[in-house]
């Protein structure tokens, strides 16, 4: 079981939550290639070890927000950003 | 000697039973060299299928196959072991069906018994839309002269007693997706075989030597990695190797390696949970799968059900087995099969899954000049083997794409020409 903290709703199992992956910049679709918006949408650096990655919490407060997680060991901690 | 170093038999059996000699190792443990005409990163089938298939199709033997572990010790010796081709485009259809035809040779080609049962895959449609996607399959499928058909509720009670379908059930089943050339395989002795015939024609298999690092000249990132630049070898816990080519083979690990020359995939790795009860009399004749309740289920021909299931929703690399996993399964299983409730679940396990968004892999060559990738297998890629290693082994020497996978191309992501095979591969297996 993962337990991640929702700033909202306190921690929660991840069940409850949606894993929305890993934190990729967003071009700006005003003025960005096909080919950059689609690796935006598709590329993944998929690392073993820390990233920063979003989280919705679906079945509580609805909130988007980022943590940081290892994903070797889904130990999670406070990302700097969220 | 045979084709492939000390021929197994039943007069040879005999003769073991009787004397109690050793059987010979399967493989060596080989002399490394300090450079090789190909690296393969990824002891697993796919990496030995390749490996077999550049050497006995291609005459290129100066082939080393580089595992961090054990032969088989990734997803090839973790999965359930299904092969089917009744999947969803003609390109993966066409595809997946090669690699049966290869199957159904294999024992022979190998000479080792590899334990293939073509006993009938059966996909459960409990809605409305599931026996939509169904038809859809069913009319592609026979396009290409793929056994498969759309069945009723009668018909699948017929092939598998066991399964409850009276109409008052949570999710009645409304028909089936019925594949009868679909079944299981023994996958150690899949992986074993190609390790072995591999072997004797003189690939080295090196084991516990894990790649830490690609080295690449004249590319456009740092290092000289990325766009542009070349391969020219190796570095691992032994030290560098040198190659002008490096296959990567490493399936729940591939981007991790990929990152090395430079190269992003579209790929995040998931663990995928399987679980296996104790053994009971023989009475599932057929594969059992419900995408609707993620689950499907198979009897081993040691009595066996195995049981899997769909990917683990969080991305990780971690393989730890979860109480979630086992909860649902049970009572998904049991909506299916209310008679098996009293089986007792011996064991559960864990692996990595190199999941793509179009659940199509990623094959052939990339922006660097050698280095090649067969990944993105997701929870699909056992069955899909020998047709990947053969198709690699193809385009390595002949320096161009093997037709069959063509579409499996690595720039199809941000060419926005996804081959999309999420109806037919959802539920892992
Ligand atoms: C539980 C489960 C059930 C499945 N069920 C099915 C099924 O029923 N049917 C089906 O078709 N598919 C199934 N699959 C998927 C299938 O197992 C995989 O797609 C397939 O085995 C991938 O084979 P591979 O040779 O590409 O990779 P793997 O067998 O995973 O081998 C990759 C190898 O790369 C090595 N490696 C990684 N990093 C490094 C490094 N840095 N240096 C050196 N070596 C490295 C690893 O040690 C590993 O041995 C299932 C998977 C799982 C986990
Ligand atoms: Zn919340």
């Amino acid at each position: 079981m993962i337990v991640v903290p929702c700033p909202n709703c306190g921690p929660r199992n991840s069940s409850d939550l949606r894993n929305a992956g890993e934190v990729v910049a967003r071009p700006d679709p005003a003025t960005t290639s096909l080919t950059e918006w689609r690796s935006y949408l598709y590329l993944r650096e998929n690392p073993a070890g820390w990233v920063t990655e979003t989280w919705y919490c679906r079945s509580g407060c609805r909130r988007y927000f980022t943590i940081e997680r290892n994903t070797s060991t889904n130990e999670i901690r406070e990302s700097e950003s969220s | 000697m045979s084709r492939h170093g000390y021929k197994y038999s039943a007069g040879r059996l005999l003769r073991h039973g009787l004397t109690r000699d050793a059987w010979p190792r399967m493989w060596r443990r080989p002399e490394r060299r300090d450079s090789y005409d190909v690296v393969i990163i990824g002891g697993g089938l796919h990496g030995l299928a390749t490996a077999y298939y550049l050497a006995q199709n291609h005459g290129i033997t100066n082939v080393a196959v580089v595992d961090k572990g054990y032969i088989g010790g990734g997803g090839s010796g973790r999965n359930t072991a299904i092969v089917r081709s009744n999947y969803l485009t003609p390109e993966g259809v066409a595809f997946y069906d090669r690699s049966l035809h290869l199957y159904n040779t294999m024992a022979t080609d190998l000479n080792l018994n590899v334990m293939l049962s073509r006993r009938g895959h059966l996909t459960l449609a409990h809605t409305d839309s599931a026996l939509r996607t169904m038809n859809w399959r069913a009319e592609v499928n026979k396009l290409l002269d793929i056994d498969s058909a759309v069945i009723g509720p009668a018909e699948v009670k017929r092939l598998t007693p066991s399964l409850d379908v009276s109409p008052d059930t949570r999710y009645p089943i409304l028909g089936a997706l019925y594949h009868p050339p679909g079944g299981i395989v023994r996958h150690d002795a899949v992986v074993w075989g190609y390790a072995r015939a591999a072997d004797h024609l003189g690939v080295h298999l090196l084991q516990e030597t894990e790649v830490f690092d690609i080295i690449c000249d004249g590319g456009d990132g740092p290092d000289g990695k990325g766009s542009g630049g070349r391969v020219t070898g190796v570095r691992t816990s032994y030290g560098d190797i040198g190659s002008p080519v490096v296959v990567n083979c490493t399936a729940g690990w591939a981007s991790l390696i990929s990152n090395m020359a430079g190269v992003p995939l579209a790929i995040t790795t998931h663990p995928l949970q399987a679980a296996v009860t104790e053994p009971c009399k023989v009475f599932l004749p057929t594969v059992v799968v419900s995408g609707s309740l993620h689950v499907y289920v198979s009897q081993t021909d040691r009595g066996e059900l195995v049981f899997g299931a769909s990917v683990d929703p969080v991305g990780s690399y971690r393989v730890n087995g979860t109480l979630e996993f086992t909860e649902e399964l049970a009572g998904h299983v049991l909506e299916l099969m209310p008679g098996i409730s009293k089986m007792r679940l011996m064991r559960q396990w864990s692996g990595l899954c190199d999941m793509t968004p179009d659940y199509s892999p990623i094959m052939g060559y990339t922006s660097v000049e050698g280095y090649l990738v067969d990944v993105g297998w997701g929870t699909y890629g056992f069955k899909a083997g020998p047709v990947a290693g053969e198709t690699m082994a193809e385009t390595i020497a002949t320096g161009r794409a093997a037709d069959l996978i063509a579409p499996f191309t690595i720039d199809r992501f941000t060419a926005g020409d996804l081959v999309g095979e999420k109806g037919a591969a959802a539920v892992g297996h």
